[in-house]
């Protein structure tokens, strides 16, 4: 079967199933919509997987390369010869990768949620915005034309908006919704004008011809955009650099980060599709989709590192603070995102990092989702997001708690789970790279394990297990994604993904550096004991630690206050510093002007009014002395 | 086709509506022009675009040319090009939507409906004259009804807000008149027929003089900074559909005017004011989004918005590429469809909770669902959604903008591409306000949803939006040649690379 002919039908049925569920869903479908849409999910899913296998396996390869299929491709609309929106469907490693991700954590939201979201009063919705967050998404992974890709990552950025604003009437979920769009727009606004220059410059906005044209370093165009400079910084830095600020806005990266946590207020599911594994790290698909671009570019590179390894720490540490258990979960996602970004700033020279972080990228997408569902399953249970409600849990929920212990090492790095080997990938590309990015990456990766066994054994230790509850872990819809996903954390580290994802599309082997690995897995073992020891039992040394650490712990709870900075730039700055001057100066001075103007008329037509007095003779002098100065001005001053 | 027709059929409707005895009889026949109308213009778009296949490429197609008043070389001389058949599919389309949104009109409905006709006579003249004077004959014919609609049947300071409307629009037509006088005095041969004076254009000294009193005045129509005032007073004092037409339809006058007249006419004059054009586009732009984001009252944040959105057309016309001012005229349809689908909305908001205050407005959607996903989608747009017109329109005027060379034009594009986060955090407010949130007063949870011609209108509207969204080629295709012919003797400034 030709690729064109069945690939289209991967982003569009999701589509189907939104207007399906959004129009039909709340009079007709009522509670079949779930299993419409899931249904919908589990066919692209199988049509996800089949292309992989067959890209992947079959006929992708051309002479030990990778080829770029471009399965479809329509002019959308064209602004100028050469340069418009073309839409299509592109198949290379890192978006039949994506596809899969993608259509697999979709699946099992769609599953999972059938259970969780039963009886909501909006069930349907709900499906209907995860068909449209799954088009979108779909179609940003496949995109051929950087403007399709942007077209997609707004749309994404609606459906993010319209599910964590889901229960509308929680002021605390509209507010989160706000702050998410807003903030990953001023984001785009980069990302836009990245575009713009890109696509004058390179006269064409479709992937394969931009790379091909900005990365000949004879051609007029190159010279044109390196030489070219607004304040003393290049175009093309400009332009990259601003492409990564739209890049870092959706992947949440310091210090466009603040909108994540607030996300939280959607339903978990949501959480775990969107805010964990598939739209958040649309910053690093985009980046690794201009990967040629970047890599040319040292200054943007750096750029890049740093603000990844910086968020991997920053979130890291502030995830070790807090206390409500799916906020955690998102600093979480923030600090492994910010190793996907650094991998990228250091791949330049060999292309390790560029492997690593991708396949970080999917191990994640895996284990952080299953994090999230089980999460999820948690709250279902205890009806609270805090710790201090939790504890206790291991043998109420016993699959939960198994499937989430999996995930927790995953993501600690702990062979032979998902997270280990890609996680052994980013350090071992730091090292031969970077050796400071090293060390910092290091120092997180036991933050990581720290943080994360601080959450679990809070959950399912702690307290002893009261046997008050009765009610069982939940359907099988909801247990069932679970251990799938659990199977995938721990199985998924084993693809040699080294052999299929590289930046030039030929495949590599790797092999696993036992001795190097010794120091990661060590500190993550340590991390690990001493969640235990502080958290396992109910104690009074986590109040203790925190009390001595004093400043250093209150700011982290606190988020850095960076939460405050925004409030004081947006409030004080352009809301009394700009909104209200122009409203005002619109008031009293422009539309002032207006009526002193026609006041002014008034007033001027109301002395002169005595001049039409009815009286001819008047008149007649008026006019007499009117055709007079006529006379003078035309006969002297003109002339 | 002829295009008399679409003088004819809406002075018929009117003429008939005089005959009628009860505002029921009159509604109906409003409607009934109004669908026909719109069905005349389907069948506009049709034969024109089957012109053009068959390889018909004058400038103007359906051409007719009559003395009209000939001593004064007043010519009736009517025509179309992609550009006005744009713009009269979106005038059928908000006739239609703005006569559905009124259908419960009790109070003079009769004049009511007569006015909303005659209006529409007034713009279909408006966009297929091409004699100068013909021009500002409907321009004016479409002035009256305006003031009359916001005096009689509107709220708040309607006196004050419609005479303001009035006096502003009267200035800029007396600024048009000025400039139509200078072209026809200074012209090799005197005359008003645009053909003629855009092939033999004045000299560049007579155009650097007249060309400000036509641009301005036609700037007054679409919310020109620092003219905008009469925009936010009378949008807010207008009855619904009145508030249609004025965004809708009447702004678009003036866009569609400094194109026709200002820019194809004076074409040196337009190379060197395009600065002026840029600077006070992208203040209006910036400083509508910021003042938008201020404003309590829906109707105000609309019609703020309107000048920050308006913004984008004087944009696109001053960057004077070919394809800005494609963007320009996307922007105008857009804009003209969005705003009256926001005005409809509003307008469905206030009949039945009788406040417009942000401040007293909350949780809607659990009320009133449909209304209130009229009222998100046409937020959306504003904000440019993929998939709806406002990203299309948008998106084309900043390419085009950026097309443009220097420091200062890149800069003015800049600004105006900033507006896109201050748009989405005003419409995210009020969505977030009026929308969401926890529902505002008890008494609100009795009121009724959307009615189905409240629905019908809001589908029409909708319908435009996402027909030029999804599928933006036929919209593009029919008016980027008009923009190329508009910027022929401009030379399109674009420098390629």
């Amino acid at each position: 079967m030709n690729y064109a002919v069945y690939i289209p039908l991967i982003p569009l049925l999701p589509l189907v199933g939104f207007i399906l569920a959004g129009g039909l869903g709340k009079k007709y479908l009522r509670s079949f919509s779930g299993t419409l849409c899931t249904g919908i999910m589990l066919v692209v899913t199988l049509l996800s997987l089949y292309t992989a296998w067959r890209y992947f396996m079959a006929d992708g390869q051309w002479n030990g390369v990778y080829q770029k299929i471009t399965a479809v491709q329509v002019s959308w609309l064209e602004f100028s010869p050469g340069v418009g929106i073309d839409m299509g469907i592109v198949l290379d490693p890192i978006s039949v990768m994506m596809l899969v991700v993608v259509s697999v954590v979709s699946l099992m939201v769609h599953c999972f949620s059938l259970g969780y979201m039963k009886g909501e009063d909006r069930y349907s919705t709900y499906y209907a915005f995860l068909g449209l967050f799954t088009f979108s998404m779909l179609g940003l992974v496949v995109a051929v034309n950087i403007f399709q890709i942007y077209m997609f990552w707004e749309l994404v950025g609606v459906s993010s908006y319209l599910l964590i604003g889901f229960y509308y009437q929680k002021p605390a979920a509209v507010a989160a919704a706000k702050k998410a769009f807003i903030v990953t727009r001023f984001a785009d606004l980069g990302f836009l004008v990245g575009i713009l220059i890109l696509g004058i410059q390179g006269q064409t906005l479709n992937f394969d011809t931009l790379i091909q044209r900005l990365t000949d370093t004879q051609s007029a165009r190159f010279m044109a955009i390196t030489t070219g400079s607004f304040l003393g910084v290049s175009l093309l830095t400009w332009a990259l650099a601003l492409v990564f600020a739209g890049g870092a806005g959706k992947s949440a990266m310091f210090p466009l980060h603040i909108w994540l946590p607030d996300a939280m207020e959607g339903p978990t599911p949501v959480s775990a599709l969107i805010h964990a594994a598939t739209m958040v790290v649309a910053g690093v698909y985009l980046i690794a989709r201009l990967f040629p671009l970047f890599a040319l570019n040292a200054v943007v590179l750096e750029l890049i590192t740093w603000i990844g390894v910086l968020s991997a720490v920053f979130a890291a540490v502030i995830a070790c603070t807090q206390t409500d258990i799916k906020r955690v979960l998102a600093y979480s996602t923030m600090s492994q995102i910010g190793y996907m970004m650094f991998a990228l700033g250091i791949a330049a020279a060999d292309g390790h990092g560029y492997t690593a972080s991708l396949f970080h990228l999917f191990t994640h997408a895996f284990f952080k989702s299953l994090l999230f569902l089980g999460a999820g399953a948690v709250i279902h249970w205890v009806h609270s997001n805090d710790m201090k409600d939790m504890g206790g849990l291991r043998k109420l929920m016993p699959l939960t708690h198994i499937c989430f212990l999996i995930a927790c090492l995953a993501i600690a790095g702990i062979p032979p789970f998902a997270g280990f080997f890609s996680k052994e990938g980013i350090l071992l590309a730091a090292w031969e790279n970077n050796r400071v990015v090293y060390y910092i990456a290091l120092l997180t990766s036991g933050l990581t394990a720290f943080y994360m066994f601080r959450l679990y054994f809070s959950i399912f230790w702690r307290k002893p297990a009261d046997g008050g509850h009765t009610h069982s872990e939940g359907t099988w819809t909801m247990k069932l994604p679970l251990v799938l996903l659990a199977a995938l954390s721990t199985g998924a580290g084993f693809i040699p993904f080294a052999h299929y994802v590289t930046p030039d599309g030929r495949g590599r082997t790797e092999h696993l550096h036992l001795l190097f690995s010794i120091a990661p897995v060590l500190l993550a073992l340590c991390g690990i004991g001493i969640a235990a020891w502080l958290f396992k039992k109910a104690s009074a040394q986590p109040v203790k630690l925190a009390q001595q650490l004093g400043g250093l712990y209150r700011a982290a709870a606190q988020r850095f206050y960076i939460d405050e900075v925004y409030m004081f730039i947006t409030k004080k700055i352009i809301f009394k510093g700009i909104g209200r001057p122009a409203a005002w100066i619109d008031k009293h001075i422009v539309d002032g002007l207006m009526n002193g103007i026609a006041s002014a008329t008034a007033g001027l037509s109301a002395r002169i009014r005595g001049l039409q007095s009815g009286r001819v003779q008047d008149y007649a002098l008026y006019f007499f002395g009117g055709i007079i100065t006529l006379a003078i001005v035309l006969l002297y001053v003109w002339r | 086709m002829s295009l008399n027709l679409l003088l004819v059929w809406p002075l018929l409707t009117v003429l008939v509506m005089l005959a009628a005895k009860t505002v029921r009889q009159t509604r109906v026949l409003a409607l009934m022009g109004a669908v026909c109308q719109l069905l005349l213009c389907a069948v506009l778009l049709y034969s024109y675009q089957a012109e053009r296949a068959a390889g018909n490429t004058a400038a103007f197609l359906f051409e007719e040319n009559h003395s009209w008043y000939a001593a004064l070389q007043i010519r009736y001389h009517i025509g179309v090009d992609g550009m006005s058949v744009a713009m009269i599919l979106l005038t059928a389309v908000v006739v239609l939507a703005g006569v559905l949104v009124s259908w419960r009109q009790t109070v003079l409905g009769r004049e009511f409906f007569f006015l909303l006709m005659f209006l529409s006579v007034g713009a279909y003249g408006f966009f297929i004259s091409l004699d100068l004077f013909t021009l500002f004959f409907f321009l004016e014919l479409a002035v009256i009804p305006k003031f009359l609609l916001i005096g009689i049947w509107g709220s708040g300071q309607k006196n004050y807000s419609a005479m303001k409307l009035a006096l502003l629009l009267m200035g800029g037509s007396a600024l048009i008149f000025v400039g139509l006088t200078g072209l026809y005095f200074n012209a090799a041969t005197p005359g008003f027929d645009m053909t003629v004076l855009a092939a033999h254009p004045v000299s560049a000294a007579t155009q650097r003089f007249f060309f400000p009193f036509l641009f301005a005045g036609f700037g007054i129509f679409t919310a020109l900074f620092p003219f905008h005032t009469w925009v936010p007073d009378g949008h807010s004092s207008a009855p619904t559909a009145a508030s249609m037409f004025l965004a809708g339809i009447s702004m678009k006058l003036g866009g569609y005017g400094c194109l026709r007249a200002a820019i194809w006419l004076m074409p040196a004059a337009a190379q060197e004011y395009s600065w002026v054009i840029v600077l006070l586009a992208t203040i209006a732009i910036l400083y509508g989004a910021f003042a938008t984001m201020m404003q309590t009252d829906l109707k105000y944040i609309n019609a703020y918005s309107s000048v920050s959105h308006c913004g984008f057309v004087l944009l696109g016309i001053g960057m004077l590429t070919k394809t800005a001012v494609t963007g320009a005229i996307l922007q105008m349809v857009s804009h003209g469809l969005m705003t009256a689908l926001f005005f409809a909305a509003i307008g469905m908001v206030y009949d039945r909770t009788h406040t417009r205050l942000v401040s007293r407005l909350g949780g809607l959607l659990r009320i009133m669902p449909f209304m209130s996903i009229v009222f998100v989608v046409a937020g959306l747009c504003s904000l440019g959604l993929p998939g709806l017109s406002g990203f299309v329109a948008e998106m084309t005027v900043f390419m085009g903008a950026w097309q443009r060379q220097g420091m200062g034009y890149h800069l003015a594009t800049l600004a105006a591409a900033a507006s896109i986060v201050v748009t989405a955090v005003y419409i995210l407010r009020a969505v977030g306000k009026v929308i969401m949130g926890p529902v505002a007063a008890g008494e609100h949870l009795s009121l009724k949803d959307a009615s189905w011609n409240e629905r019908l209108a809001a589908i029409l509207l909708l319908a435009g939006i996402i027909a030029i969204g999804f599928a933006p080629g036929w919209l593009v295709g029919l008016t980027e040649p008009s923009a190329g012919h508009l910027l022929q003797q401009t030379g399109d400034v674009l420098t390629p690379h």
